[in-house]
């Protein structure tokens, strides 16, 4: 490209952020401009930084367990499952198989709503106010039993480390078989509204290309690795929570680009319909709480564990001095691994499609900055 | 040939609009008009925090045993208590629970053995200051008195 145009106009440096609503929180982007064309970004991020993980050093391993919730606060319920399973590693013990049926609906629901506020942001940054309104209407049901469930509807610390601490309510089992009813529908009118729509299509297809290799170098991971045709999901391939037990498919595709990942994500949620339907009817009866003791002490030692967050991987790395606090707490964001790729995806773009790239990543600044 | 047909006639943006048209219905109306019109919040809804009372004689259910302010995450209760001679007991005197800090996460309640510090329904709490969020003893057994709109 060359260094100026015919016009002899010289570039221009932007500032993106962090107050711009379409970058989803408080995310800065230095854009470089050639007139409509992006010749390169920098991504600033911090400004919501809370020191998460210095926190858990100095809290007891149940008293960080309201804190992870407050770092993807979209999928809370994810972050929660992530951190009592490292911390169970930890303590080699197992939550009882109810708790972990339960968990497994909760982390569904979970994602169906964190993949509907993604979808109704998303629409709305590209121009299309409409599947907002409806995308948090179906998202309202499933946080009301989420409300039900913990008592709370966003940072819910409904898990606790060796199982859980609430019994399901009366109509639990209800409530999700009728969610599950409801909801399968709305996905079909959401894909109405949008799949075919040529506005949509335009916007979005060969948009933001991020190829397989790509992916892996940056170790991309989630539905936008899936969107470019890797077949990787933690929930096959390293079961957790007798994931292994539910016949579910991973949705993938080939082009890499924007909508197929926007593809990719409405396939995910009827999955995550389909898990949530086998294993509503299949709660096994039981205790909910593994053995553990009032004051949790791990043995020295460390604990990696990762599950797949609406957003991919999300890794709780522990290690334990044998204290009732952990002796440094890591935590893998997949939105923050995912960001990397921003530069590669919208390099040589147009600076509209920068909304429309960075509203595919599906990030949460909660957990980028920590 | 379809295609092309589809691109004349606005197919798909008619197709959306035809979503957005079913969607007009009364029925479906989501909107709550707050303050006329509260939400019902949850059973187990973590809200306000209130101090239990014995109904039947106004005494305080609360034994003083600080594990309420020992599992709290943020440290934000603090519970101070005498020795009672008479009954050998010890006496709760000051109980104060900063609500500005508070998460809600519920950890406070899980560790008090006797039922006696609950988080609750109410959800209105905010106050002109600062110190308004810090509450005391005597609020946290009456709990919050949000005015009530009606229309
Ligand atoms: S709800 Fe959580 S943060 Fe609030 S006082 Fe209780 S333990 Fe502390
Ligand atoms: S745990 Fe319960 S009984 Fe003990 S000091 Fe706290 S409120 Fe009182």
């Amino acid at each position: 490209m060359p260094d100026s145009t015919f016009l002899d106009s010289t570039e221009l440096v932007l500032n993106m952020g962090p107050q711009h609503p379409s970058t989803h929180g408080v995310l800065r982007i230095i854009l470089k401009l050639d007139g409509e064309k992006v010749l390169g970004t920098e991504c600033i991020i911090g400004y919501l930084h809370r020191g998460v993980e210095k926190i858990g050093e100095n809290r007891t391993y149940a008293q960080f367990n309201p804190y992870v919730d407050r770092m993807d606060y979209v999928a809370a319920i994810s972050n929660g499952l992530g951190y009592c399973l490292a911390v169970e590693k930890l303590l080699n013990v197992e939550a009882p198989p109810r708790a972990q049926c339960i968990r497994v609906i909760l982390t569904e629901l979970n994602r169906i709503a964190s993949h509907l506020l993604w979808l109704g942001t998303h629409a709305l940054d590209i121009g299309a106010i409409t599947p907002v309104f409806y995308c948090l209407r179906e998202r309202e049901e499933a946080l009301k039993i989420f409300e039900k469930y913990c008592g709370a509807r966003l940072t819910t610390h409904a898990f606790r480390i060796g199982g859980l601490l609430y019994e399901t309510y009366d109509g639990f089992e209800q409530e999700i078989r009728d969610f599950c009813a409801m909801f399968v529908p709305k996905v079909d009118e959401y894909e109405e509204l949008l799949t075919n729509n040529r506005i949509w299509i335009g916007r979005l297809k060969d948009v933001g290309i991020l190829s397989a290799d790509e992916c892996k170098e940056y170790g991309v991971t989630g539905p936008v690795l899936r969107a470019a045709g890797v077949k990787w999901d933690l929930r096959k391939a390293q079961p957790y929570s007798g994931y292994e037990k539910y016949d579910f498919e991973i949705p993938i595709r080939q082009n890499g680009d924007t909508y197929d990942r926007y593809i990719v994500r409405m396939e995910e949620m009827r999955q995550s319909v389909r898990i949530m339907q086998q294993a509503v009817e299949a709660i096994p009866e039981g205790p909910i709480m593994g053995k553990v003791g009032k004051v949790i002490k791990p043995p020295v030692g460390e604990a990696y564990v990762s599950i797949e967050a609406p957003k991919g991987e999300l890794g709780y790395y522990v290690v334990s001095d044998g204290s009732t606090q952990p002796y440094r707490l890591r935590v893998r964001p997949p939105s923050f691994v995912n960001l990397q790729a921003l530069d590669r995806m919208i390099r040589g773009g147009l600076v509209a499609d920068v909304v429309a790239v960075v509203g595919t990543l599906d990030i949460v600044l909660g957990e980028i900055d920590r | 040939m379809r295609g092309l047909l589809n691109r004349i006639f606005l197919v798909d943006l008619f197709q959306g609009l035809w979503v957005t048209f079913r969607n007009q219905h009364p029925k479906y109306i989501y909107t709550e008009q707050y303050p006329a019109e509260r939400p019902k919040v949850a059973e187990r809804y973590r809200g306000a925090p209130r101090l239990n009372i014995n109904p039947d004689n106004g005494e305080t259910l609360c034994i003083s045993c600080n594990l309420c302010a020992l599992a709290c995450p943020e440290a934000l209760i603090v519970v101070t208590s005498e020795r009672n001679e008479a009954t050998k007991r010890k006496d709760l005197t000051t109980f104060t629970y900063d609500t500005s800090r508070c998460m809600f996460c519920g950890l406070c309640e899980d560790a008090c053995p006797v039922d006696a510090l609950e988080l609750t329904q109410d959800f209105e709490m905010a106050t002109y200051t600062r110190e308004g969020q810090i509450w005391d003893r005597q609020m946290l057994e009456e709990g919050p008195k949000p005015t009530q709109y009606k229309c």
